[in-house]
């Protein structure tokens, strides 16, 4: 995979392709990636906070991206020598950005005071949530993803056996399609005050939000996928010899995949809105609940935290689904990178 | 049982019997008539050739042979029996390759075997297949990655793994370039003489007509009707410059109304 990576981005001369030697490139990139985090550091640690503010951890943010940057310098001079490190060239751009990024932010708030507090906290306050805080932001991660995955998984499964059922059987059509066509397209989060209601505590009532969130476009694209499966498949099985069960599981999902996939991302898109909403509303726990605390405690720091680490949550699992695809469809040309 | 007289007798294909055989299709309201009252007869071990013009019905006759569709009017027998619904006995070659892109070409090949479970002990014959139609180095090779000919080839080998008895090919060879056509025109041949299945072979090709079947059967434009059945008694294996040969195609030419040319 990487190997494609590499092809694509060398034609496009991309970040600091320009230079022309790899050993040169990977040498001249993370040197400025290395000083553009020596300047954040030096400008946190040296640059006297505005008067008045008080941040516990002006020091350790500084001494972190101080060690960054070494460990940047480090692996550029190691590229000269092992080209393990030279693939870091990627990335330098990116961390040369970040840095200046940081060192702005950190400007504009705990220097200068430019923005207003407490709306727009400094780095350093970020890393103090993270730090003095970390055992409820786990728990609140655990808690997230334990009710995600359980509503995920259970609404993925049964929309997809019902959109092979929809897909394949007549009956099944009749009856479901018409039921679908009218809930379907309700947001899953209307049923949020009925569900809540209903189930006997709120972790089900989530539960039931989510998979339904995700059993929706699931179930429409799994049997868009069945019912447009190449019709000469099937002959061609029905001539050699195939049962029902063989024309279902050996013909008619396999050539779906493409399209349960598809329905399986917009499932997974759908389960944060509803996790989010669902926490923030009812469940006592998780992310999202957090976020909702740290608003009313007008804790800006402690809600920036929580939407850092929930956008590294809902990354990872939509990297990891893509992995799952790019691994089961590896079939197919001119896969989508993510 | 079939198989204990597959060893006495190299000639153990099925019979096969068309009995005024008409079809139409629906086309936006209009009945659009295909076949007009077909009646043909085919012996055990025979290779007929149906030769007509694009459009007149030959695809249709043969998704009727294979019990894919069943006829508006009229009986098909195979060995007596009336055709009605598809079976491993009969194996189409269809016109489009059509090979599972999400299994590679062993695993396509190994379809027929795997659908009616005998792809525990007939692995074996996957092999010889994909040998036969010199396909061995790319066994793991996905659809994708075949050229078309490579592609009609696989699709060869998935229906002579299976042994049919009767072999419905439907222009199997049409996407292969003129010197891979030669070659297995000549393998087509040798292949039916060893395992003696009865095949029906719908062509584009006079000359490929002439060289593989013992009868060519010649149809007319849409709605397509029996125009000749020329019998070819050259005997095999043929030579492709043979004087008779050139005859018989002057001939067939000539109920295709394209005798002009020659
Ligand atoms: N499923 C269908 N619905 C409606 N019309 C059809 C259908 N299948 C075939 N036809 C029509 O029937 C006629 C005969 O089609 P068929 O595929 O049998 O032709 P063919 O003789 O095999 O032609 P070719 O040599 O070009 O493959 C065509 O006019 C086609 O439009
Ligand atoms: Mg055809």
């Amino acid at each position: 995979m990487s190997a494609v990576i590499d092809e694509v981005s060398r034609p496009q001369k991309s970040g600091f392709g320009v230079f022309a030697r790899p050993a040169t490139r990977s040498l001249i990139g993370g040197l400025a990636a290395a000083a553009a985090w020596f300047v954040a550091a030096a400008l946190t640690a040296f640059w006297p906070d505005k008067i008045e503010s008080d941040w516990a951890y002006t020091g350790n943010f500084a001494a972190a991206c101080a060690t960054l940057a070494f460990a940047l310098a480090f692996a550029a001079f190691a590229g000269i020598r092992f080209t393990v490190f030279q693939r870091l060239q990627r990335l330098s751009p990116w961390l040369l950005a970040l840095a200046l990024f940081l060192a702005a932010w950190e400007a504009v708030t705990a220097k200068l005071g430019l923005l207003p507090l407490p709306f727009f906290p400094p780095p350093q306050a970020i890393v103090e949530v993270i730090i003095d805080d970390w055992g409820r932001l786990a728990a609140g991660i655990l808690a997230s993803a334990r009710l995600l995955a359980t509503g995920f998984f259970l609404g993925a499964a049964v929309g997809f056996m019902t959109g092979v059922a929809i897909g394949w059987s007549r009956l099944a059509g009749y009856w479901i399609h018409p039921v679908l066509r009218f809930i379907g397209p309700l947001p899953a989060t209307a049923w949020l005050p009925l569900a809540f209601f209903v189930f006997p505590s709120s972790f089900s009532a989530s539960v039931f939000l989510i998979a339904l969130g995700t059993g929706f476009p699931v179930t429409v694209l799994t049997w868009s996928g069945v019912a447009g499966v190449n019709s000469t498949y099937y002959d061609i099985a029905r001539t050699l010899g195939a049962t029902q069960r063989f024309l279902v599981l050996k013909v008619a999902i396999p050539a779906a995949m493409p399209h349960v996939f598809v329905g399986l991302f917009m499932g997974l898109g759908n389960s944060f809105a509803v996790l989010v909403v669902a926490e923030m509303l009812g469940v006592k726990a998780g992310l999202g609940w957090y976020l909702q605390w740290a608003q009313g405690w007008a804790a800006y720091a402690n809600m920036y935290a929580a939407l850092l680490l929930m956008a590294f949550l809902c990354s990872g699992l939509i990297t990891l689904l893509f992995r799952l695809r790019d691994r089961l469809l590896s079939w197919q040309k001119g896969l989508v990178r993510w | 049982m079939v198989a204990a007289i597959a060893d006495d007798h190299p000639v153990r294909g099925s019979t096969l019997t068309l009995r005024e055989v008409s079809h139409r299709f629906d086309l936006e309201g209009q009945p659009l008539p295909v076949l007009d009252r077909i009646s043909l007869q085919v012996g055990r071990g025979e290779f007929v050739a149906l030769l007509g013009p694009s459009g007149c019905g030959k695809s249709t006759l043969l998704r009727l042979v294979a019990g894919l569709d069943t006829p508006a009017v009229g009986s098909l027998l195979m060995d007596g029996r009336e055709i009605e619904a598809p079976d491993p006995s009969r194996v189409v070659v269809f016109q489009d390759p059509t090979l599972y892109p999400w299994r590679t070409v062993w695993r396509n090949v190994a379809l027929g075997l795997e659908a009616r479970g005998l792809l525990r002990t007939h692995s074996g014959r996957i092999e010889d297949a994909l040998r036969l139609v010199g396909l061995t180095g790319f066994a793991n090779a996905y659809p994708r990655q075949l050229s078309g000919g490579m592609a009609q080839r696989a699709a060869l080998a998935r229906a002579l793994v299976n042994d049919p008895k009767l072999l419905i090919l439907d222009e199997p060879l049409g996407q292969l370039d003129s010197l891979t056509r030669i070659t297995m025109q000549g393998e087509l041949v040798s292949l039916w003489q060893r395992a003696g299945f009865t095949a029906l072979l719908v062509t584009h090709d006079v000359e490929e007509a002439l060289f593989l079947a013992g009868r060519v059967v010649v149809l007319s434009q849409r709605p397509a009707h029996i125009k000749a059945e020329i019998a070819n008694t050259r005997p095999y294996p043929r030579r492709r410059g043979d004087p008779h040969l050139a005859e018989l195609r002057h001939e067939v030419l000539a109920h295709l109304g394209l005798d002009a040319t020659w």
